[in-house]
Order: structure tokens, then sequence, then C-alpha cells
């Protein structure tokens, strides 16, 4: 076996026939680091029936691809073992994944099996003096660590860490497919079957307007504050993860890692602290208004505006002026 | 069935985290230790199971970070057993390191199911659930929100994606699974109880063996995020401030 | 002819004989009856209970026979004494005439009952017979005919018929028995009979009829009249009645340590009627549903699932269901979800009100904590009260701060503050959690210290040695955690050195007192170990040295706090710091002991809000304080009330009509005034 090359793989995520977003991002970043590294950037894409994707893929030098039954759902074990044959052959020098729920996984397997080292939750590699460092976010956004990322390793990297417009192209790859290996027909590990979430009242990702409450909020009781916001704004309220959790309000409300991805022309965050997985979701919106009694939050790292203030102070007078407005 | 849950502890957000004078590392004076939150739920999931299928559950963790509070309230919780792995090497242990350590006890200690937080936020070079998967060469799916035995030897899980939606797999025995969330949340136990537990219960110890070193990225710097501060902070009177925030939306096009 | 009694007059033989059959065989039933009651209080666990023999005689003779309790409802307390006086004297000339008749006559041929006694006797019985009916007609006009809110809602199935027998039996008795009177008077009239002015009145009534006529229907009632009052006696044990016996026996095993006091828990709480202990069980049948502890309920007042009132009488119908010793659910089996439900029990603020109006002294609030205690050790609470403890548990506070941020309000007074740990103070002043931690309040936590400073005080403090003193974590149902912060604090006070200690807050005041148990005096008998705030500033005005003589021309109300007021006794200091401000002090409706709890304590701050009907009892307080006339401040005394009663106002719209400060505030804004005024 020969010593690993220069190429930089993308691990390809899909779901139900469509490439997830954020490979775009992975591909876009990873085209820059393979033309520095004087490697090819490999996409890998994994599936059944997947041909049609390869075809957006067109930044890469290659497309990878493997068809097989069992990678038409994605498992961790059918999907890892797949990359590490496939990896075993030609040790890429680099591999990106997303640091997604498939992501992880894939990505932590990988790193047992083939025993290379692995560096997560990235959110932004480059190369410095011939040698790729990453850093990693850690302690919830609190704790940034630089790393230098030995040869052979393999990345989980944060979603919206790269623009998704670099990686586009209209360009159609050059496809190589591989031969599924045997292991894959003797993985007992089956997708059963798809849960799609409730219904839910409101698709906040339609929504152009989004008043978004954080544990600021405090008590399901105040949420018709949010509400009447809302209503006067001509938009809806979604909500962070521990909102959620405590069922004030339905999954389908909620914005972040875990949840919706939003792009909406006003956020207007109540309460939020901005905690990365919720960022994740909502740092692309068009004009982002925070409220926050701490004047330390995270959340005024992506706003546009802020204001350090009790939420129950401002939203009555924000309500006033809005009726005010309305009335005029 | 015979359940083992691997638990981490991560440092206490609630502190002040400082650097300390390497700049490579966590100033460890002030720094407290606590169970990673999805620890608590992969113990919960084990607990659920326990609760009603009569499984059995042994909780694994190593000796730092003031691990013997958290395997008591395990114990007082209603985990069978607690084992505490002893002594560690030198050093921060990294992830990788960590997955060596337990892969070797567990194999020593196999169980049907092995549970663990998927996700801990201290994971610098790995994710500790798949890493296990790997180095015990063991069916694994990560990053789930229910765990459910099929009465045939069997699993199913629900596989989280965003916005709510999952994907049901069915995993044999024994695996590896990774919990993001429990079907309800951590249970309370009273602290009577833990303190009861602390007096007639006990923790095994389990040697560490010594774990094949990693290729391990290096450290290069630790440090704190810089608060970009870049919104334009509206300030004064709430009177004041909703006018402005008004006029902005209304410059904007946004005030119907 | 000398006055005697003619007793059995017009009755016959047989009749006599059988009276005194169903007599003993009503007096049979009643000690069976009795015998049953007694054993099923047996089921419950032992108590040792606090109080001398000579504070128990006092207590039944002033809330038994005196009924204290009861005449604070001035037309309940006319009807109750002259109903329950009425027929204890009728019962007692029922008896004298007895042993007059059948003792003092069979055996030495001499009766007492004549002459001048005989005459007074006569009078004395109707004189009372017709309070008796008085008093049973003012009770069935305020329970069927205005009706009594408290009286007329909530009664539960098993006891709806009580209060109609009760009252209707004890009017049947009377009424029959002054007809037995009349016609006797009207058939046989002796010369004395205007010593019984109702049976003379009622006598005139009949005067027409035949002797015959007279006699026959004289038998009839009087056998009527008899049986009733054996029916009476020997439903005792069954009825309502039975208030008679378990409402001055309850009395008497009074409990006489501090309202607030709770017992030590049993490991997993009380779930069945068994885990009760004999007192609490007895407490259940004394109870009279009176409804005086739902009038005074802040949760009842709010729409909430709780009611004191329907509590008891619920476990009441538990306890009368099982069968003292047979596997009945409710005795083995558990309350939990069939008798009683989690958000009932959670509702509770432990606030005392109820206990403290009580007058057959239920204490309320010990049950709800013992059944509480269950619900923690099955961890059935709502998220936010677990994250609570959780915190309590692992960081001392119930807001999830650092331990080591509990003093961080220090450093924005410019004035370094005494380590008590680590040299001797005069007053080690124990802040508490809302106090140190919350922005809100920090505010007036420095104002005091900027307070203590000008008067001079010698204070420190514990800084991360400090814990929450767990007054409401014990009241959550907690106790390991409680006896966990309690240790923890001990050793911290241990190793510190003060005189006093001087608290912000009546639960920390309330707890150190009465949980810990430091309440004795230093030796030198003028000076409490434990001090509230406002008793410092009382001490400080009165020693003069407090420089505030500027006076702050306002007018304000006061909130007394229900740990240092109710559950404390601590009125006057606050008001005398008030008065010495120089405000106009003008009283709320409801003060002082009958003070309405703002709805934060027994960890209610730390819960989910509970579904409320109606407005939850800080906005009804706070409009309470806005509809005195030229009150602009309500002043508080507790950092819980101040959180509490800003949010109601912000919440009810009085903002700009009603301010909320505190104590602490207003003191220092009449020292600061001073200072400013030299400085002019």
């Amino acid at each position: 076996m020969s010593g690993p090359s220069r190429d930089v793989w993308v691990y390809v995520e899909h779901m139900k026939g469509a490439v997830a977003p954020h490979t775009y991002e992975l591909l876009g970043r990873g085209r820059n680091l393979a033309q520095t590294l004087g490697g090819r950037l490999v996409a890998v894409l994994l599936g059944h029936r997947a041909v049609d994707m390869a075809r957006t893929l067109g930044v890469a030098d290659l497309v990878l691809r493997v068809e097989h039954e069992q990678l038409g759902a994605f498992t961790p074990d059918a999907h890892a073992r797949t990359v590490a044959a496939l990896a075993a052959r030609t040790r890429p020098y680099l591999m990106l994944c997303g640091a997604t729920s498939a992501g992880i996984d894939l990505a932590s397997l990988l790193s047992a099996l083939l025993q290379i080292p692995m560096v997560a939750n990235v959110r932004a590699v480059q190369v410095e003096d011939g040698r790729v460092v990453a850093t990693s976010q850690l302690c919830g956004g609190k704790l940034l660590c630089d790393v230098e990322v030995p040869a052979g390793a393999v990345l989980t990297v944060l979603a919206g860490a790269y623009p998704a417009e670099a990686g586009a192209s209209t360009r159609e790859p050059p496809v190589e497919t591989a031969a599924p290996p045997d292991l894959l027909n003797q993985i007992r590990v089956r997708v059963e079957r798809l849960l799609e979430p409730a219904a839910g009242d409101v698709d906040i990702t339609r929504m152009p307007i989004l008043v978004a409450v954080g544990r600021g909020i405090q008590r399901k009781e105040n949420l018709p504050l949010a509400e009447e916001i809302a209503g006067l704004l001509g938009g809806a309220v979604c909500a962070s993860r521990p909102v959620i959790d405590q069922g004030w309000l339905p999954l389908s409300r909620q914005v972040g890692k875990s949840g919706m991805t939003v792009k909406p022309s006003l956020y207007l965050a109540l309460g939020i602290s901005g905690a990365p997985e919720h960022l994740e979701g909502m740092r692309n919106a068009a004009l982002i208004v925070a409220v926050n009694t701490d004047p330390a939050a995270p959340i005024f790292n992506v706003a546009h505006y802020g204001i350090v203030a009790d939420m129950f102070e401002i939203i009555p007078a924000l309500t006033a002026r809005l009726k005010m407005k309305k009335a005029a | 069935m015979r359940i083992a849950v691997v638990l981490t502890m991560v440092p206490d957000l609630v502190e002040e985290l400082e650097i300390d004078a390497s700049g490579k590392a966590l100033d460890t004076q002030w720094l407290h230790y606590v169970l990673s939150e999805t620890d608590d739920h992969a113990l919960e999931q084990a607990l659920l199971l326990k609760d009603r299928h009569g499984a059995h559950v042994s909780v694994f963790a190593l000796d730092y970070g003031d691990a013997d509070q958290t395997l008591f309230t395990a114990l007082a919780k209603g985990a069978d057993e607690a084992l505490k792995i002893t002594p560690l090497p030198e050093g921060v242990l990294g992830r990788r390191e960590a997955a060596a350590i337990f892969a070797d006890v567990l194999r020593a200690h196999p169980a049907d199911l092995i549970l663990t937080g998927v996700q801990a936020i201290n994971d610098l070079d790995g994710h500790l659930a798949g890493l296990l998967g790997g180095l015990l060469n063991l069916p694994f799916v990560g990053v789930t929100r229910s765990v459910e035995a099929t009465g045939e030897g069997g699993i199913i899980v629900q596989k989280e994606y965003p916005g709510g939606a999952a994907a049901e797999i069915s995993v044999p025995l024994p695996a590896v699974i990774g919990v993001i969330s429990a079907p309800q949340p951590p249970r309370y136990v009273p602290v009577a109880r833990i303190r009861e537990a602390m007096k007639t219960r006990s923790i095994d110890t389990v040697a560490a063996s010594g774990a094949a070193a990693q290729p391990v990225p290096t450290i290069l710097r630790m440090y704190k995020p810089q608060a970009a501060g870049q919104a334009t902070m509206i300030t004064g009177a709430p009177e004041h401030v909703a006018r402005e925030l008004a006029a902005i939306l209304e410059s904007r096009g946004l005030l119907r | 002819m000398t006055p005697v009694r003619e007793t059995f007059w017009n009755i016959p033989h047989w009749a006599e004989l059988a009276q005194y059959l169903l007599g003993f065989l009503a007096v049979v039933i009643l000690a069976a009856g009795i015998s049953r009651r007694v054993q099923r209080w047996r089921l419950g666990r032992g108590e040792s209970l606090a109080g001398t023999l000579l504070d128990r005689v006092r207590a039944v003779v002033l809330y038994a026979l005196a009924q204290l309790r009861i005449i604070t409802d001035y037309l309940s307390g006319v009807m109750h004494l002259a109903v329950f006086w009425g027929m204890v004297v009728l019962f007692l000339g029922t008896v004298l005439a007895t042993v007059d008749w059948d003792v003092s006559r069979l055996f030495w041929d001499v009766q007492f009952l004549r002459g001048r006694v005989y005459l007074f006797y006569e009078l004395l019985l109707d004189v009372f017979g017709a309070l008796v009916v008085v008093g049973l007609a003012i009770a069935l006009w305020r329970r069927y005919l205005r009706p009594t809110r408290r009286l007329a809602s909530e009664t539960i199935a098993a006891f709806r018929w009580h209060d109609a027998y009760l009252l209707g039996i004890l009017l049947l008795i009377v009424a029959t028995g002054f007809l037995v009177e009349g016609l006797r008077l009207s058939a046989n009239p002796p010369p004395w009979r205007p010593w019984s002015p109702v049976g003379s009145a009622l006598a005139e009534v009949f005067r027409g009829s035949s002797p015959a006529t007279l006699r026959a229907a004289h038998l009839s009632l009087w056998a009527i009249h008899a049986l009733l009052a054996f029916i009476f006696i020997a439903s005792i044990p069954f009825t309502k009645a039975f208030h008679l016996i378990s409402s001055p026996l309850n009395i008497f095993f009074r409990d006489f340590s501090p309202l607030g006091a709770l017992r030590p828990a049993v490991p997993t709480g009380t779930a069945s009627l068994r885990d009760f202990t004999w007192k609490q069980l007895l407490e259940m049948d004394a109870c009279t549903w009176c409804g005086r502890c739902q009038d005074v309920c802040p949760a009842y007042a709010a729409g909430q699932p709780l009611n004191p009132k329907r509590l008891m009488m619920k476990l009441d119908a538990a306890l009368l269901r099982s069968g003292g010793g047979h596997g009945n659910p409710g005795e083995g089996g558990t309350l939990h979800g069939s008798i009683v439900s989690a958000p009932e029990l959670w509702a509770c603020t432990a606030c005392g009100a109820c206990a403290e109006a009580c007058p057959v002294f239920i204490r309320q609030p010990q049950i709800i904590v013992d059944l509480r205690r269950h619900l923690v050790s099955q961890g059935m609470m709502d998220g936010m009260l677990q994250a609570a403890l959780m915190n309590l548990t692992r960081y001392g506070n119930s807001l999830g701060q650092s331990e080591r941020a509990r003093a961080r309000w220090t450093q924005a007074l410019g004035f370094p503050v005494k380590d008590a740990r680590r040299e001797p103070v005069e007053f080690l002043w124990f802040t508490g959690d809302y106090a140190a931690y919350d922005s809100r309040v920090q505010e007036i936590t420095r104002a005091a210290a900027g307070t203590f400073r000008a008067a001079g005080v010698d204070f420190g403090l514990l800084f991360e040695g400090e814990r929450n003193a767990g007054n409401d974590v014990r009241r959550v149902g907690e106790e390991g955690l409680f006896e966990m912060l309690a240790e923890r604090n001990r050793q911290a006070l241990g190793q510190a050195r003060f005189r006093h200690i001087v608290t912000t807050d009546p639960h920390t005041y309330h707890a150190l007192k009465v949980d810990y148990g430091l309440v004795q005096a230093t030796g030198d008998g003028n000076a409490p170990h434990v001090l509230h705030y406002s008793e410092l500033l009382d001490r400080l005005v009165a020693q003069g040295r407090l420089p505030a003589r500027r006076r702050l021309d306002l007018t304000v109300t006061y909130h007394d706090p229900c740990y240092l007021g109710r559950y404390a006794g601590v009125y006057e200091p606050p008001r005398r710091v008030l008065r010495a401000l120089g405000v106009r002090l003008v009283e709320m409706p409801r003060n002082r002991g009958g003070s309405f709890c703002c709805g934060a304590g027994g960890g209610r701050i730390w819960m989910e809000d509970v579904p409320s009907t109606e407005e939850r009892p800080a906005e009804q307080r706070v409009r309470e304080a806005a509809a005195l006339p030229g009150v602009s401040v309500l002043v508080v005394a507790c950092p819980k009330d101040l959180v509490m009663f800003r949010d109601a106002v912000k919440t009810t719209g009085l903002e700009g009509r009603l301010a909320v400060r505190d104590l602490a505030e207003l003191v220092a804004e009449a020292v600061a005034a001073e200072e400013a005024s030299h400085a002019a």
C-alpha cells in the first residue's frame, strides 16, 4: 500500500435523492484545499440509483461512486465500511464530512476502522506552511482550538462554515464506479422506514418574518407576548431547542442544528443566547435583531442590531409602537 | 439484556473557562466537571430499558473529575453496578485515547448493548460512540432519540435528522448505540437516595490497560473566541429602543 | 308546695324502662363507633408532641370552650357558641335530672332539684334551649339562605348530607323538647311555670285542647324526643357530629412547636394513610369543613387545583372508608393519583395561612409536605423544579450560577466587605440566593450594605461558604437535599466567628431559626440570635444610629411577608422603621397574620405555572394595594416579594400607579438624602 496521496475527499451526504446543501460547502472548501495541497478533489458518493446526483458535483475532479441497495438509506456501518474499503486502496490526505447526524457517525467510525486521526466541530480549515490547520469549536462555542491535522485525517465540518456557492458548478465531473465491498451483503443494520416530522401548522422556513424565543421567555405563559408581535409583523413564532424540549412549542418551530434552517427577511431573537447549534439554523437571515440581558451573549456576534435589555420591557414597548403605526 | 453505559465527565460551563499558561489547555484550577448531558440521556435510556425489560445496567467512567459522585448517582437511579477505570495516563485525555481505554475494558466486560452520549462538549478528536463501535467492531448507530428492544434479540432505534425527521433502523445485538436524547428527560433521584447509595453501595475499580498510542492532532493553541461584536447596539429606554427599531424595520420595508 | 321536678309525668313505666334500654343501646353504639374511629387513628405512625399538660388544658379552654378562633368571624362565632353552650347546658340538665331521679332519690331518697334550685334550673334550661334554636336558625340561614361561600362550595359526595343532618336533628330535638314541655305545662300547669318562659308560652298555644289529647300528644312527642336524642347520640361517631369529640381532642393534642416547624421525613414520604401519624389522622377527623382555610388560601383564590378544605375532606373520606386493619385502598394502597393529585399538591405556596386560620389547629402544610415528599421520591415533578433542585444540589443555589459568584454583588459597592470566615464580625449577613444572584435584587442588597455601613454596623459575609438555607427545599419535600445544604451551612457557620446573624430573606430567616434551631437567645436575654434586616434597621433607628432624619414624603402600604410575619411574628419592626422614615403608612386590608401570599413560596417560584382560572396571587395582591386611596408605593421586605410584585405590576398594567420598593431601598434613600443635604 502506498503512502497517502495529496487528495482531498468529500463525503457526499444526501437524503431522498437530493444532495445536502452543506456538501457543497465542503466541496467549495475542499476545492481550495486540494489545489493548495496539489491533489485532487474527490467526491465520494454512496447510494442506490444515485447517478443523477453525481452531475451536480462538478467542482470535484472525480466522483467516486458505489452503488448498492444497502447504501440507499444511510446507516453508519454500511457507509463507513464502504468508505473505509475505498480509502484503504488510495489513502486520501484529508477527508471532509459534515458535522451532521450522518457525518459524525460516519467520521467517528471511519477514524476507528482505519486508525486515522479525527478532528470534530471544525469551523475553519486551511493550509499553513504546508500543514493542514483546523480550528475546532468546543464547549458550546466558548472555546476554540487550533490543531495541526496529521496526514490521512478525517474532519467533521460545521454547517455554515463556508459558502455553498463555492461548491456549485455546471460542469459534469468524471465518475468512477467502484465495486461494492462484499461486507455490504453481511451487514444486518437496516433502515426500516423514514419518519416524517409531524405536520406543523406553520412552515417556518417559508415565513418572511420570524420572532424567535429562547430560554429568556421563562414561562409558557409568556408566549402570547411573542405571538402578538409576530402577528403585528405578519410573521410566526419559532424557538431554540430549550423551549421546544419543554414542550411549549412543537418540533416544527425549532430552529437550529437539529431543527430547521431558516433565512427570513427578519429574525427577531428574544432571550436567545446564541449557542452554536442555534446559530447554525438562522445565521443567514437577512436582518437579525437580538434582545438579551447579557451583553456577552454570542447571538450579538451574528446579529445586525443588538439590544441589551430585559425582553419583558422591550416587547410591550415594541408592541405598542407597532400598534400605533398600524393605526396611523 | 446486559447494558453497558459509558459516561464521560466534561468541564462545567457554569464556571468561567480559563486557558492555562501554556496557551494550549484549560486551566484546571477552577475547573469543575459535570456529567456530559447526552450521557445522562444515555443512562436514562438504559434505565428505561431496565424498567421495561429487566435489563442489567453497568455504568463505566474514567477516574477523574469527581466521577464517584456521578457513579453513585447512577446507582441511586437504578444502575446495577458501577465501575471506575483507574489509573489513567498522564495529561489530558483525548476522546481517541479514552475510547481505546473503554474498548479494552468493555472487551473484558461484554455487554449486549453499549450506550453512550453521542456528543460531548469536549469532543476535539472524535466522538466516543462511533469510535467505540469501530474499535469493538460492533454494529453502530449514533444520534438516536429512542432505543427499543424487539423481543427477538435485536433493537430498533430512531436516528434523529434535522427538522424532527428520523430514520427507524433495526440493529442486531451486540451493538454500540450513541444517544442524543432519551424518550423522556433524565429522571430525578432524591439526594437522600444518592447519599444512601454512597453509604450502602460500592464502586468497583477496573484497571486501565496501556492504550495504544494513536496519531492525534497536535494542539497549536487554545483560546476564547473574540466577541466579534458586529452588532450595532441600540440603547436607551424601552420606548426609545422601540421607536428606533420600528424606524429601522420601516426603512427596510418590513412593516406592512 | 315546693317546686320539684316531675320527672316522667305521664310516662308509663314500660316507656321509662324502654327509654333506659334504648339509652343504653345508644351509648353502646356510641362507644363502639368511637372505638372504630380510634382504631383508625392508630393506623398511623407515632408522633411525639411538644407542649405541657398545662398548655393543653389552656388550649382546650381557649379554643374549644371559648372558641376564640371561631369568633373571628362574628356571626359564625355567635351561632356556634349559642349552639354549643346551649346543647352543653341542656345535656348537663338531663344528666342532673337523671342523677336527681335515679340516683339521689333512689338511694338516699333525696332530690336536690327542688325549691329555688329547681326554679333556676328550669329557667336556665329554657333560656339556653332558646339560644340553641337561635343559633341553629343563624346556622341554617348562613348555610342555605345567604349562602356563605366557604360553606356552600366544594363539598364531596360522601359528606353531602352531614351538615343538614346535624342541624336538622338538633333542631328537632330541641323543638320536640320544648313541645313536650309546653304540652306538660298545658295539661298539668304548676304555679311556678313562669320560670319556664318558652314552655309556658307554648302551653298557651295548646290551651284549648282536651286533657286526653294533651296527654296523648305529650307521650308521643316525648317518645319522639327520646328517640331522636338516642339516634343523635348513637350517630355521633358516624356523622359530622363526631367533631364534638375529635375537634376538642385535636385541640388538646395541638402541636405547640412553631407554626412552620416540620417533622423529619419518612424515607419515601407519605403515600398511604398508614404513612401519616396518628395525630394527622385525628386532624382529618377533627376537620369540620368550615372552609376558613379555603378562604385564605392564595392558590385557591387564583383558581388553582388546590383547596385545603377539600384536601382534608378527601383524606377524611378515605380514612373513613378504611376498616382499621383490613386491606382497603387508602390504608395500604396509595393516595396519590386516586385521592390526591400532583398538581393539587404542587400548587401550595406553604404560606401557612390555612393553619393559622384553622379553628381546630390542623396543620395542613405539614400534610401537604408529607405528601410532596413522596412525589419527590418518585421524581414526579415538572422540569423547571427538577432543574432548580439539581442546581441547588450542584451549585448550592437555585439559579444555576457558580458558587464563586455568590458575593460578586459586592464588587460594585466601592468598599470592601469583611469575610466572616477569616475575621470576627458582629453580624454575619446571610444574604440568600435571590439577594445575591438576581440582578434585580442586587441593587437592593447593595443599598442595604451601604446603609449598614453608614450606621457603623460591623458585618461580614460567608462569601462562597454560603448555600441556600433550604427553607423552600424542605417545603418542596426534598428532605435529603435540605439536610445536605444544612450540613454545609452549619459547617460554614461553625467555622465563622460572629455574634448575630442577619438575613435579607425571610425564608432564610425562618430556616435558620426554625429548621436549624438557631432560636436560642445569646444568654444576655436581649438579643435574638437571628435577625431579619428589618429588625436590625429597627434597632439601629432606636439606637439613633441611622442618620435618616429626612422625611420621605410618600404614602405607602406594607406587605407582611409570610415567613417574617405569620410564621415568625415580626410585624412591628418594619412598621417602626417606616414610621421613622416619615412615610404615611396605610395598612393593607389583609395585613399582619392575615397577609396574602405573593405566590412564590413552597418552591412555586421554581415551578412551571399552574393552570389558574383567576388572576395569580401576586396580581391580586398588587390590585389590593393599588385600591388604597393615595398609596403610591407597595413596600416589601423580601426579595421574592419584590420580584413577584414588580412582575405583577407589569402584567396588571399598574405601572405608573404603584411602585414596588424594598424597605432597604427606602431607608437608603432617606440616608442618602441626608448626606446630599449635608453636602449642599
